[in-house]
């Protein structure tokens, strides 16, 4: 299971005056299982590249595949390849149109060709799996607080049982508890289920937590591909395109200037916190062993 | 998709015609549609085009680009045409069935098709060269007379700004929305009319709650600054008249002069 992106390009209005390059000759390869953090200014192509991953957007140069198979294949399936690669859009609160929870979620499966039973039993599946118990199950999604709607929707999406699951800024305008939850559950996703996620965010600090892979656009062009500890090391590059590394990775880095002996590739709080205590038990023992 | 609707875009570029005042565009557009609707010969016709190509040359707007804009109204064209072809009574030329061609109604559908092009390039013309802020703005301005008679133009105005303004937001709103349910295995495409009517519900509720949603949000945003009305409210960019708008009107008014000279007199 991987999707394989080969010189992907992606043109707006080709062949008008008006045309503007979104994505540039961009390669990668997602595998199965994987944990990718996708980061990049505003415009830089993230929202963009992401619906081409699903055949929402078509490339105007380049190919895509799907387990080794070209998405533009004459008669390949766009719907087939819609349930295995599920995309949760920005605030996807505002795709809810039923009357009642349950049902909202029942429309993907439905739409994938599944009984009134399976679809209900996948979607009670999905919701238990956000974290939305029973009793929400008959209750107007409209009526729910922002952060609950959210999550019916990414169950939305979860009750296709897609192997791929992308997640545009599923965090966006949330409080940080609501943050903390919905990040929470997708890691327990991953590891639980084994399911690949895509994770568009803005936050430096969540990707450094949760991804294991890190990819950064600027101006259409894939940046950097790597380890978060890896890309954040390039912190002044990031700066350059309108990013930035972890806050308590310049927290490390301002300690080491100011002459304290600082592990500077820390990325998260955790991590902040161990390399410190450590600096400042070694700076201690060494003050114990001068007389 | 509906990006691709060129009638009545702005179309940005700098030109005379473009920096004129909106209200001199406005009287402009009544004075071509009065001077279309009382030629009746060819010559009036000759003067027309001539004024129209005149101004769209001034305008800096490609002919192309005006011509892209008659597409839609193509099928009322074809339609007026064959009308007046067939219905139209007079010296017969050909006859089969009960349809006859005359030479009457060769004439009419021509000079019908040639009023109809340049009323649509003539309108299309206001809505290229102004921004729709410009044109309610002018409208409110031109029309402010009738306040006189209780007539709420100011809010007229203001409804329709907000009307237009809102168009491009609505078309984008769709466009995610669709995608988003098309993420989730939606069908718009494919089906009988029952049941792409059907798959239209995903789509239209959330539209609709969020049109709701946005219309309210405007509301508060707008007593949050004290918006009540038009009584005493100034703007940032008084319309004011140029020497040039001073001009056009000399201009606009000797060529209604003269299109009805051409008339009365041969």
């Amino acid at each position: 299971m991987s999707i394989t992106l080969d010189h992907v390009e992606y043109k707006y209005s080709e062949g008008t005056p008006m045309e503007t390059e979104a994505l540039h000759d961009v390669s990668l390869e997602i595998r199965d299982g994987e944990f990718i953090g996708l980061i990049g200014h505003t415009g830089s192509g993230k929202s963009t590249l992401i619906q081409h991953l699903n055949g929402l957007m078509r490339a105007t140069g380049g190919d895509i595949l799907y387990n080794g198979e070209s998405i533009y294949r004459e008669g390949y399936s766009m719907k087939e390849l819609r349930s295995h690669v599920g995309l949760v859009f920005q605030y996807p609160e505002y795709q809810l149109f039923e009357s009642d929870v349950l049902s909202d979620v029942c429309f993907g499966p439905k739409n994938q060709g599944l009984s009134e039973e399976q679809a209900k039993a996948r979607a009670i599946e999905a919701l238990r799996l956000v974290g939305m118990g029973e009793e929400y199950d008959k209750r107007s999604p409209f009526d729910l607080s922002g952060g609950q709607k959210r999550r019916a929707a990414i169950a939305g999406v979860l009750a296709m049982k897609p192997e791929v699951l992308i997640l545009d800024e599923p965090t966006a305008g949330l409080d940080p508890k609501g943050r903390d939850e919905i990040l929470g559950q997708i890691a327990r996703l991953h590891r639980e289920q084994g399911l690949t996620v895509i994770l568009v965010s803005h936050s430096m600090e969540d990707v450094a937590v949760y991804v294991d892979r890190l990819l950064v656009m600027d101006h259409g062009r894939l940046r950097f591909d790597g380890a978060p500890r890896e890309v954040f090391s390039h912190y002044r590059e990031l700066e350059e395109i309108g990013l930035a590394a972890p806050r308590v990775t310049y927290i490390a880095h301002a300690l080491k200037e100011a002459g304290f002996p600082v592990r500077t590739d820390v990325i998260t709080v955790a991590e902040a916190e161990e390399a410190i205590l450590c600096t400042l038990n070694g700076t201690n023992e060494r003050e114990k062993a001068t007389p | 998709m509906m990006r691709d609707i060129t009638l009545g875009q702005y179309y940005p570029v700098q030109s005379p015609i473009h920096k004129l005042d909106p209200r001199t565009k406005l009287f402009g557009t009544v004075i071509l549609i009065a001077a279309l609707f009382v030629a009746d010969n060819i010559f009036c016709y000759i003067l027309a085009a001539a004024a129209v190509f005149a101004v769209i040359a001034a305008s800096r707007v490609p002919v192309r680009h005006i011509l892209k804009g008659l597409k839609p109204v193509l099928f009322l064209l074809i339609f007026s045409v064959i009308f007046n072809l067939f219905l139209t009574d007079g010296k017969v030329l050909v006859q089969f069935w009960i349809f006859k061609i005359t030479r009457e109604g060769i004439l009419r559908s021509l000079l019908m098709a040639v009023r109809l092009i340049f009323l649509v390039m003539g309108t299309s013309l206001l809505t290229f060269t102004t921004t729709p802020n410009q044109l309610t703005d002018g409208l409110e301005k031109g029309l402010g007379f009738l306040k006189v008679i209780r007539i709420p133009v100011h809010e007229f105005a203001m409804i329709m700004s907000i009307a237009l303004r809102f168009i491009p937001i609505l078309v984008e709103e769709t466009d995610r929305i669709m995608k988003a349910q098309t993420a989730r295995g939606a069908d718009f495409e494919s089906g009988g009319l029952i049941k792409r009517g059907k798959a239209m519900i995903p789509l239209l509720v959330p539209l609709f709650i969020s049109a709701f949603r946005r219309a309210a949000d405007l509301a508060q945003a707008m007593e949050a600054r004290c918006y009540h009305g038009g009584d005493g409210r100034t703007k940032m960019k008084p319309l004011r008249y140029r020497a040039a708008d001073r001009i056009s009107y000399v201009v606009m008014l000797a060529f209604l002069g003269a299109d009805i000279a051409l008339r009365v007199l041969l």
